[in-house]
C-alpha cells in the first residue's frame, strides 16, 4: 500500500512536448511509472518518448483511460492545464510548474470545489512511491521502498530528508511534495489524513518552513487524530522576517510565520522537530526506538562510507 | 513587487477610486510648481520611498504656505530616512508626493489580501484607521471585520455594506465606502495585487471618503501580463546585487553574515542558512540557483556572491535533482577559474550524476574542500572561515 499513486496509476504528461516534460518523461517511464499519454494542443497524433501525444486531456483519456496527469506547462497557461485535468475527472493531478500567478490558483482552487480531483502543487516536486511509480522531478535512486510517509513543503529539501532515512536503512512508503506556493491543492493535514489510513506507513515526516500557519494547524490536527508518531523539521530559524526566501509562501510577515512559533506549536502537540536539517533521519530513528518500531521500519542494510 | 504610494494613487485615481489630488516632485522647483497648481491653502509634502512609517520619521510635512512647501521639500529630499522598515541604513528620498491637505474627520483601515486559509481574497476593514494593522490585530482584535471573497461573484455589495456599517461609516457616506471598496477590490483582481492596502482611509469633514495613503504590492508571478505595472517599477529602491541576480533568474537575498551560500531550492537554501548558523557561522546570503541552472547561471551566482566584499567563504549545497551534478560541477569550476577565487570554497553535491560531478571537482585542479553531507560541510566552512580570520 501506499498514498495517492501505486504501480497501477496511469499517467497523462500535460505539456509532453517541451524540453524539461520530454527530460523527465523518460525519467519516469525509466522507474516504471505507467505513462499512458500526453497533451500538447496541436501535436496530437504524433509519438513522443513512445508516447502517443493528444491535442486535450478529454482525448487522451478517452483513449488510454489515465487516471492522473502531470503538469509541465509553462506558468501562464498552468491554470488552465489543471483545470482541463479536473474537467477531464482524473483522480489525480500534480502541478510541477513553479511560478503561476495567485489569483489564478484562487480561481482554480474555486473550480475544483465538490469535483473529484484530488491537486498536488503547484510549485512541487511531485509524488513517489518507491520502486512503483514516481510522478514528478525527483531523483528516483534516493528512494527505497518501506514504511515511513514524507511530507514536505519544500522539494530538494524532501530529497534531504529522504536521502538521509534510505542511507540509514529506513525505506519511505510515499513520499509527498505539496509545494511552496500560499495557495495549493493538497496540505499537509490532507496527505497526514492518507497517512494516517494506509496500513503500511507506520510513521511521518512533515517538512516544513517559515511563513503561513500550515503546519500549527496540521500539528493541531496531529495531536486530535494521528495514531502514528510524526516528526518534524521547519526551514528557515535564521531567515530576516519581510524578505521572502525564494518560494512565493515562505516570508515571515507581521511577526507571524516564523520558525520559533512554528517549532514550538509542533512541539506542544506531540511532534519531536529535528535541531538541524542534518538531523531529519535521526531524528525519526530516536522516535522509531521509543515507539518500538524502528525493526519494523528498517528495510535494508544502512549505508556505511 | 512594491510601488510608491503615488504611483498607487494614480492607479485608484484611473480606476474611479478616490483619492486626495497630487502631483509627484523630483526637485524642490517642482514641489513648489505642484503646490501652486493644486487648488488648496494645506499642502502634505510626502516622501516617496519603499518603506512604512515615513511620518514617525520625519519624512510627511503639513506646510500651510508655498514657502513652507519650499522649505520641506528641500528638507526632506535628498534626506535619508530611517523607519521601522527600512532598517538603520535608511533610504534616500528621490522623489516626492504633494498634495492637497484635507480636513479629516475620521480615519479608518482597509485591506486586501489574498487568504492562505481559505484560499481566497479577503477584505478586512477596521474603525481604528492610521495605526499598524498589525497593531490593531493585537490592540483591538474585534475590531477588524473580514469578509471573504468569492472569485465567482467578486466582492458584492452586501459584503461591502456590512463591512462599511460594522466599522461605523456614517449611514449617508455608506454608499461612498461601498463605491470605494467594490472600486480598490477591482484593481486588486485586474492588477493582481497581492497586497492592496489603505491606510488610513479617510472621512473628510466635507463628507468625502478616500485614500490617503495607499500600498500596492503586485504577485511577481503575473507582471507577465501587466506591462503598466512593470512600468513603474523603481530600481533605486531595490538591492543591486538583487537586481543582477533576477537578471539569471537566480533567487538572491543579501544577509548581513560573511558565509556565501549558493544552493539549489529554497527550502534547502533556507535549511543550509539555518545549518551554517548552527555550526557559528552566519550567512552572507540566501541564494537559490533553481531548477534548471546552466553552467553560465552557477558562473554568474558566484559573480555575485563574491561581489560582496563581506565574504570570507563560500559554502555550495546541492541536491540535485532536476539539476544534475556534473553541470553545477562544470560551472562551479568555470567560475572559479574566471574569478580567481580567493576564498575558501567548500561544496557539497549529491543527487543526479553525482558521481560525474565529484569527478570534474576533483580533475579540476582548483582548490575546493569536498563535503559528506551538509552538516560535514557548514562545520568545514565556519573553521574555515574562522582561521582565515585569525
Amino acid at each position: 500500500m501506499s498514498v495517492f499513486i501505486n504501480k497501477d496509476t496511469k499517467v497523462l504528461v500535460q505539456g509532453i512536448t517541451g524540453a524539461t516534460a520530454l527530460f523527465h518523461t523518460t525519467q519516469m517511464i525509466e522507474y516504471g511509472t505507467k505513462i499512458v499519454g500526453g497533451v500538447t494542443p496541436g501535436k496530437g497524433g504524433t509519438m513522443v518518448e513512445g508516447v502517443p501525444v493528444f491535442n486535450t486531456v478529454k482525448d487522451a483519456v478517452e483513449v488510454t483511460d489515465a487516471n492522473a496527469s502531470v503538469i509541465y506547462v509553462p506558468a501562464p497557461f498552468a491554470a488552465d492545464a489543471i483545470l482541463e485535468a479536473v474537467d477531464a475527472e482524473l483522480d489525480l493531478v500534480i502541478c510541477i510548474t513553479e511560478h503561476i500567478p495567485v489569483l489564478d490558483m484562487v480561481k482554480v482552487k474555486r473550480y475544483m470545489e465538490g469535483k473529484k480531483t484530488r491537486l498536488i502543487g503547484p510549485n512541487c516536486p511531485g509524488v513517489i512511491t518507491p520502486e512503483e511509480c514516481k510522478i514528478g522531478i525527483m531523483p528516483g535512486y534516493i528512494h527505497k521502498k518501506g514504511h515511513v510517509g514524507v511530507v514536505s513543503r519544500s522539494g530538494t529539501l524532501t530529497y534531504e530528508a529522504v536521502h538521509q532515512l534510505s542511507q540509514a536503512g529506513i525505506g519511505q512508503s510515499t513520499a509527498v511534495g505539496i509545494g511552496g506556493d500560499p495557495v495549493n491543492g493538497t496540505d499537509f493535514i490532507d496527505t497526514l489524513k492518507a497517512f494516517n489510513e494506509d496500513e503500511d506507513t507506520y510513521a511521518v515526516i512533515m517538512i516544513g518552513e517559515i511563513g503561513g500557519t500550515a503546519e500549527e494547524e496540521a500539528a493541531r490536527w496531529v495531536k486530535a487524530n494521528m495514531t502514528k508518531p510524526v516528526v518534524g523539521f521547519i526551514g528557515g530559524r535564521t531567515a530576516p522576517p519581510g524578505k521572502r526566501m525564494g518560494h512565493a509562501g515562505a516570508i515571515i510577515s507581521g511577526g507571524k510565520g516564523t520558525a520559533d512559533e512554528k517549532i514550538s506549536v509542533l512541539s506542544e502537540c506531540g511532534i519531536k522537530v529535528a535541531p538541524t536539517p542534518s538531523d531529519m533521519g535521526a531524528t525519526l530513528i530516536e522516535v522509531l526506538k521509543e515507539q518500538s518500531l524502528y525493526e519494523k521500519c528498517k528495510t535494508h542494510e544502512v549505508v556505511t562510507k | 513587487m512594491n510601488i510608491h504610494e503615488y504611483q498607487g494613487k494614480e492607479i485608484l485615481e484611473l480606476n474611479g477610486v478616490s483619492v486626495p489630488k497630487g502631483k509627484v516632485a523630483f526637485t524642490v522647483e517642482e514641489a513648489v510648481r505642484a503646490a501652486e497648481t493644486l487648488n488648496s491653502d494645506v499642502w502634505v509634502v510626502k516622501a516617496q520611498i519603499h518603506a512604512g512609517g515615513r511620518g514617525k520619521a520625519g519624512g510627511v510635512k503639513v506646510a500651510k504656505s508655498l514657502e513652507e512647501v519650499q522649505t520641506y521639500a528641500s528638507d526632506i529630499l535628498g534626506s535619508t530616512l530611517v523607519t521601522h522598515q527600512t532598517g538603520p541604513e535608511g533610504k534616500l528620498v528621490k522623489r516626492l508626493l504633494i498634495e492637497e491637505g484635507c480636513r479629516i474627520k475620521k480615519e479608518y483601515y482597509v485591506g486586501f489580501v489574498v487568504d492562505r486559509a481559505t484560499s481566497r481574497i479577503v477584505l478586512m476593514a477596521s474603525e481604528e484607521g492610521g495605526t499598524e494593522i498589525e497593531e490593531i490585530a493585537e490592540k483591538y482584535p474585534e475590531k477588524i471585520v473580514k469578509e471573504v471573497i468569492d472569485p465567482v461573484t467578486g466582492l458584492t455589495p452586501f459584503q461591502a455594506r456590512r463591512v462599511a456599517f460594522a466599522i461605523n461609516i456614517p449611514s449617508k457616506q455608506v454608499n461612498k465606502a461601498v463605491a470605494f471598496m467594490t472600486g480598490l477590490y477591482k484593481v486588486f483582481v485586474d492588477k493582481d495585487c497581492s497586497i492592496a492596502e489603505i491606510n488610513p482611509l479617510v472621512l473628510t469633514e466635507d463628507g468625502n471618503i478616500m485614500a490617503l495613503d495607499a500600498k500596492l504590492n503586485f504577485d511577481s508571478n503575473a507582471l507577465y501580463r501587466h506591462k503598466d505595472i512593470v512600468a513603474y517599477r523603481d530600481l533605486d529602491e531595490e538591492n543591486e546585487k538583487e537586481l543582477e541576480a533576477s537578471k539569471y533568474d537566480l533567487s538572491y537575498i543579501a544577509l548581513n553574515g560573511n558565509i556565501g551560500c549558493m544552493v539549489n531550492g529554497a527550502g534547502l537554501a533556507m535549511a543550509t542558512m539555518d545549518i551554517v548558523k548552527h555550526y557559528g557561522g552566519e550567512p552572507a546570503n540566501f541564494l537559490d540557483v533553481g531548477g534548471g541552472a546552466t553552467a553560465e547561471k552557477v558562473t554568474e551566482a558566484f559573480k555575485i556572491i563574491l561581489s560582496d566584499s563581506k565574504v570570507k567563504g563560500i559554502f555550495v549545497n546541492i541536491f540535485g535533482g532536476i539539476m544534475k551534478c556534473d553541470v553545477i560541477a562544470t560551472g562551479i569550476v568555470e567560475a572559479a577559474k574566471q574569478v580567481s577565487l580567493h576564498v575558501p570554497l567548500v561544496v557539497r553535491l549529491e543527487g543526479t550524476n553525482v558521481d560525474l560531478g565529484k569527478k570534474i571537482l576533483r580533475e579540476s585542479g582548483v582548490d575546493i574542500v569536498a563535503a559528506e553531507s551538509m552538516a560535514d560541510g557548514a562545520e568545514k566552512i565556519v573553521t574555515l572561515v574562522e582561521q582565515g580570520g585569525n
